[in-house]
């Protein structure tokens, strides 16, 4: 059992070094770096999940955490490197990425995200409720990755990311979702690499690229 | 008048009849106006010592109760009302300081050439003078406009002095249709703060009650008229074009001294006359002074002419100051007064420092430019060699601007800092989260105005000369190195004494927001505006400290390591010959900041093709906003008045027909 | 009062001797980790000596402003020494100057620098004078930041204050010091032209800045340029002890044991900086030069995001 002290600084400190993954993603070029941050994000998150189970010993918490570190830490990383060396795209990089522009806007995005959180937490009861705005932040920040990237695999972990901010902001500022919903989403997410894993195949197959802006050559002349 | 030294003396009195002393000075100047050694010997002199006398008034009156007078000029039952409270005293100080420097250089400077006679110059250059110390002075909003509008016209004047010129007349257009705009404003602002009394003393107007939505017309009026002065955005494009075009005493008096009565303006109406500004006044006003800062600084370090640098650097420190103004109003809306004071008295220390670096950089370019008539930096280098006394003193304005410890740009910039830090404890969400990013920016903003100065400083004086006519360039004359000391003297005086300045700027915070730093003024020589613990700078100490190690670290090597020095040819990568035409040249060293600032430019390169014969590189940087505002307005008045002139037909029938038809029309309306 | 100056001048002492044998230690485990023959620690020193007693050469051109340099840049970084709480926190110099004037000295050191490689007019001089107030104008805020984070949470912006508040305190984890010790991490790197943004060891033309701006100077005045170089990374590396990892530094009221325990405590911790830096050298690659400002604008951003997440979360 920790103390709530503690607790609270503990995941205030995983808040912050998912909100600092958030931002290096943000900055980040290259695709395999991106998927060590998605891995290490998981990290942060398992802790910090972990860290509550233990202050407030439900043992659906213990359970959630060990389920994020199964899929965040080991499975869809291994997935998505696979995917990577088998398309051969280790070594590609975004290119025409105006990172210092990106990430000023990101910074905007995190005022305005902070900003919004803050009446909000007053109202909310838990430990750690300062950080629904991080979470809420590091959901509009994958987005923002989202909307940034030009190539396949960088949006599908933008939007791997982005779950984990849900993820995060469930666990930590109301301790977690119903066992049933978690599974859920865990096994959807799953789902979601591989039906995008068979994707980029496809993609790959008919453009030679995972390039995305090939895509615009298929809308209506 | 319970206060006095000598019996009857006042200090309003006092500055009333320095006013005066300007003025017929000016006057003087008419009756030998081609006499170009009378005027530059007797007037300027004379005027230089009135400006002293003036500063010497202003410090003794800001110890006075504030005074007032009703003045038998003006029109028949409209007298001119005019008052002397703390902060008319700071800024008719920094006037009198800012003239006597320069009215002592300008004595120097002044020749014969063509252009407008010596004593016309010196007419308008002392209407100029007294006229600024007249809007200080005024406590009516006639009076005020009155002596605002001889101000604008003054100074077009002296900005056209080389009227032949046609971008010299361009500027000055500009400057008097953009002088009008804000004056415009400023009639209006003051039309709605007399609040339906149709009083228009300032008496009147601090007694009127403000209703929210009006107070913040009057506010906005009057930052957008006040703006249009100091060159914040969007209406900045006057200064680069006007502070150039000016001789270069002029530039220092518009820019060290003029651009300052824009931030007076403000700090009256906001805190003065309306006396109750809203939080987010203070929050526009902010941004708006940081956004513009930026923008000049950026700007600043692309320019290829020294005085036009300069002038964007002006507009950068204009910034810096509404920005302090705009903090002022924002703790001052949310009732934190004391924050406020600081903010206040960081703003008013800006606006000194700025009026002593800037008004000796601008002096400096002069003697730059007489000594070799080039302005473009592209043609200078070197000349630390042939000019020691200009390089020497410009390099304390150089250090100052940059905002280095101990001289004076550093105490506004660590006092305004130390303000920023308190932003979060401002009781209201988003904005305690924005505002301190405001301090970010500030520091962004003095640190690229180091690059700028380096730029300034390295190009013109330092490498080697890059037009072999440079190595005619001589020191100017006594006259002119004292104006350039004076200025160089305030710069570290205000460095290294920052707490006996802010003593006297207290006083102006407690008359305007009732609030004082109280004992934490207290120690001479220790700067703590808040609290020991909290913050604390002792420039006089810092200064003696750096002065000793680098004399003991000088003396050391001196005696232990014996001290030969050979002189050799630079080192030329065995290359051959090196020649001045491998330094950077301004456009080099303004690379960086184009390249990461691209957004704010508007570039135009000229790139030959591999097959021209005679090549030509050049770049060119505009002001985004002549494309973005100004020429679609340009656009748009043209159209109509073309529409309009379509009605002009020529024949005199037809106008016939105009005005038989109108008074149809007022007929039908009236009866 | 005899102890704190006691304290003020063991810190002098110790930084003006020990700077040199930082950037030894640097170099040698640079050596190691690259598997090259490592460089004695002492290099730097032999280097100094060997310097000053060298005759010194000036170009035809040099001003006065080119000889006077290397003293200011010296005195600049001396004096940050002095006010940087090191081994114990009962500075006097520190009451005079708080860390925006130490970030003051750093710019003016760098306006000096850069004031003397224009002075020459050679090509280099100019392009490191002009790299270097590149970097400076992105370094000096993102530094600031990184102060300010630490001095919102002490509520002083005194390093002596703030390192004092974060001893006396009870351990608490503040995770907005997490960003700005990244933040000032990158700083560091940048300001003291170390690998990914400048390298120390090469003179190769198109990619230097320091030593660009350094290639007219000899002797003496190189002597002191280098000393200056070396106690600019070793107030660096103890401005990161005070604000991220300040146990062991004597408090205000100390007496000389703990302040001569405080030394040996120092010495580990720069040990182990020194090891880490070299670490973070060799594993990774210069940038190219224009991507310089991007590496600051990250470190400028996370130091500032890091003072938003203190406001967010209050610590």
């Amino acid at each position: 059992m920790l103390s709530t002290a503690l607790t609270s600084q503990l995941v205030n400190l995983c808040a912050a070094v998912l909100l600092l993954l958030a931002f290096a993603m943000l900055a980040q070029r290259r695709t395999v770096a991106l998927v060590d941050l998605f891995t290490a994000q998981g990290v942060a998150l398992a802790i910090s999940t972990l860290v509550v189970a233990l202050n407030t010993g439900h043992g659906h918490m213990y359970y959630s955490a060990a389920l994020t570190f199964a899929l965040k830490v080991c499975a869809l990383p291994w997935i998505l490197r696979r995917l990577i060396r088998r398309l051969d795209v280790q070594w590609e990089a975004e290119s025409r990425l105006d990172i210092t522009a990106t990430m000023i806007i990101g910074l905007l995005v995190v005022i305005f995200a902070f900003g919004l959180a803050e009446p909000i937490s007053a109202l909310a009861t838990t430990i750690t409720r300062a950080t629904l705005g991080i979470a809420l932040a590091i959901v509009l920040l994958s987005f923002l990755m989202m909307i940034t990237r030009r190539k396949a695999i960088s949006q599908v972990i933008g939007f791997l990311a982005m779950e984990n901010g849900l993820f995060f902001a469930a666990s930590s500022a109301t301790y977690g979702m119903p066992m049933l919903i978690e599974f859920g989403i865990a096994l959807d997410v799953l789902v979601a690499v591989f039906v995008l894993g068979v994707f980029f195949f496809q993609i790959r197959e008919q453009f030679d690229s995972l390039d995305l802006h090939n895509l615009e050559s298929l809308r209506d002349k | 008048m319970s206060w006095s030294i000598w019996g009857g003396y006042s200090p309003i009195d006092a500055t009333l009849v320095l006013i005066g002393a300007w003025l017929l000075l000016g006057v003087a100047g008419l009756f030998a106006p081609r006499n170009t050694r009378f005027v530059a010997h007797v007037i300027f002199p004379l005027g230089a010592l009135v400006g002293l006398a003036m500063l010497v008034n202003a410090v003794v009156g800001i110890t006075a109760p504030v005074e007032t007078r009703e003045m038998l000029l003006g029109l028949p039952d409209l007298p001119f009302h005019a008052r002397q409270d703390a902060l008319a005293c700071v800024f008719l100080a920094l006037l009198g300081g800012g003239s006597f420097g320069i009215s002592l250089f300008a004595a120097g400077y002044f020749r014969d050439g063509p252009g407008a006679a010596p004593g016309l110059l010196g007419f308008q250059y002392h209407v100029f003078l007294a006229s600024m110390a007249a809007v200080l002075l005024a406590d009516d909003a006639y009076a005020f406009m009155v002596a605002w509008e001889s101000m604008a016209l003054a100074s077009y004047f002296l900005v056209v002095t080389q009227h032949k010129v046609p971008a010299i007349q361009r500027a000055g257009f500009l400057y008097l249709l953009i002088a009008h705009i804000g004056a415009l404003a400023i009639l209006l602002s003051f039309g709605i703060l007399q609040g339906g009394s149709w009083h228009f003393t300032f008496d009147a107007m601090r007694s009127a009650s403000h209703p929210a939505p009006w107070a913040s017309a009057a506010f906005f009026l009057a930052l957008a008229g006040f703006g249009a002065k100091a060159g914040l955005l969007p209406l900045h494009v006057w200064l680069p074009e006007a502070h150039p075009a000016a001789p270069s005493p002029v530039s220092a008096l518009l820019s060290g001294v003029m651009l300052k009565m824009a931030v007076y303006g403000t700090l009256r109406v906001a805190l003065d006359l309306i006396g109750e500004p809203l939080w987010w006044w203070g929050l526009v006003t902010l941004g708006l002074g940081l956004g513009t800062a930026l923008f000049g600084v950026v700007f600043a370090a692309v320019q290829t002419d020294m005085k036009r640098l300069l002038a964007y650097s002006s507009i950068e420190n204009l910034g810096i100051a509404f920005s302090g103004a705009g903090l002022t109003l924002m703790f001052r809306g949310f009732g934190l007064d004391t924050l406020a004071a600081i903010a206040l008295l960081a703003t008013l220390y800006h606006c000194l420092n700025h009026a002593c670096f800037k008004s000796l950089l601008f002096l400096a370019t002069g003697s730059v430019l007489h000594a070799t008539g080039e302005r473009n930096l592209g043609k200078l280098g070197g000349l630390i060699h042939h000019m020691p006394w200009v390089a020497g003193l410009a390099l304390i304005g150089t250090l100052a601007l940059a905002g280095l410890p101990p001289l004076n740009g550093f105490v506004s910039e660590w006092l305004l800092l130390q303000v920023f830090l308190f932003t979060a404890s401002v009781p209201q969400p988003f904005i305690d989260m924005f505002v301190p990013l405001g301090a970010a920016l500030l520091a962004l903003i003095t640190a690229l105005s180091a690059y700028v100065m380096v730029k300034f400083y390295g190009v013109i004086f330092l490498g080697r000369p890059r037009e072999p006519a440079l190595d005619k360039a001589r020191d100017p004359g006594g006259l002119e190195r004292l104006g350039l000391a004076w200025f160089a003297l305030a710069c570290v005086l205000l460095g290294v004494l920052p707490v006996v300045v802010l003593r006297f700027l207290e006083i102006v915070s407690a008359q305007l927001l009732g609030a004082t730093l109280g004992d934490r003024l207290d120690s001479w020589w220790l700067l703590s505006p808040i609290s020991a613990e909290r913050a604390a700078y002792g420039p006089i100490v810092f200064l003696l400290g750096l002065v000793a190690v680098v004399v003991v670290a000088a003396l050391v090597v001196r005696r232990y390591y014996h001290a030969g020095v050979r002189r050799g040819p630079a080192w030329d990568c065995g290359f051959g010959r090196l020649d001045s035409r491998m330094q950077d040249t301004a456009e080099g060293f303004g690379q960086p900041i184009r390249r990461i600032f691209a957004p704010f430019f508007v570039i135009t390169r000229i790139v030959p093709s591999p097959s021209d014969t005679s090549p030509v590189y050049a770049v060119q940087i505009d002001d985004p906003f002549w494309g973005w505002l100004y020429r679609p307005i340009d656009r748009t008045v043209q159209g109509l008045a073309a529409l309009v002139s379509r009605l002009q037909r020529g024949r005199i029938s037809t106008y016939l027909l105009y005005s038989f038809l109108t008074l149809i029309g007022l007929l039908v309306l009236v009866l | 009062m005899i102890v704190a100056a006691t304290n003020q001048l063991l810190e002098l002492a110790l930084a003006l001797l020990a700077a040199p044998l930082l950037l030894g230690w640097v170099n040698k485990c640079r050596a190691w980790l690259q598997n090259r023959s490592a460089p004695s620690i002492w290099l730097p020193y032999r280097n100094l000596h060997k310097l000053f007693h060298k005759d010194a050469v000036l170009a035809d051109n040099a001003s006065l402003l080119f000889r006077a340099a290397p003293y200011v840049v010296f005195g600049s970084m001396v004096v940050a020494a002095a006010i940087i709480p090191s081994v114990g926190t009962a500075l006097p110099s520190a009451y005079v100057a708080d860390a925006i004037a130490l970030v003051g000295l750093f710019a003016t050191a760098r306006v000096f620098m850069s004031l003397a490689a224009m002075d020459i007019g050679t090509a280099f001089g100019t392009l490191g004078a002009r790299r270097e107030m590149m970097i400076g104008f992105l370094a000096e805020p993102a530094l600031l930041m990184v102060i300010f984070t630490a001095s919102l949470i002490a509520s002083s912006t005194s390093l002596v204050a703030i390192s004092t508040a974060f001893v006396t305190r009870e351990l608490a984890i503040y995770p907005s010091l997490a960003f700005a010790a990244i933040a000032f991490m990158l700083v560091l790197l940048a300001e003291n032209a170390r690998i990914p943004v400048d390298n120390p060891a090469t003179h190769l033309e198109l990619t230097m800045i320091h030593e660009a701006m350094l290639l007219e100077y000899s002797a003496r005045h190189l002597a002191l340029m280098e000393w200056a170089a070396a106690l600019k990374l070793f107030n660096y590396a103890a401005i990161g002890i005070a604000l991220f990892v300040p146990w062991g530094i004597a408090r205000g009221d100390a007496g000389y044991v703990e302040l001569l325990a405080g030394a040996p405590i120092l010495a580990l911790k720069l040990l182990s900086f020194g090891a880490g830096l070299a670490l973070i050298e060799t594993l990774s690659a210069k940038l190219r030069i224009f991507r310089a400002p991007e590496f600051l604008a990250t470190a400028f951003l996370f130091a500032v995001l890091g003072m938003l997440v203190h406001l967010l979360l209050g610590s």
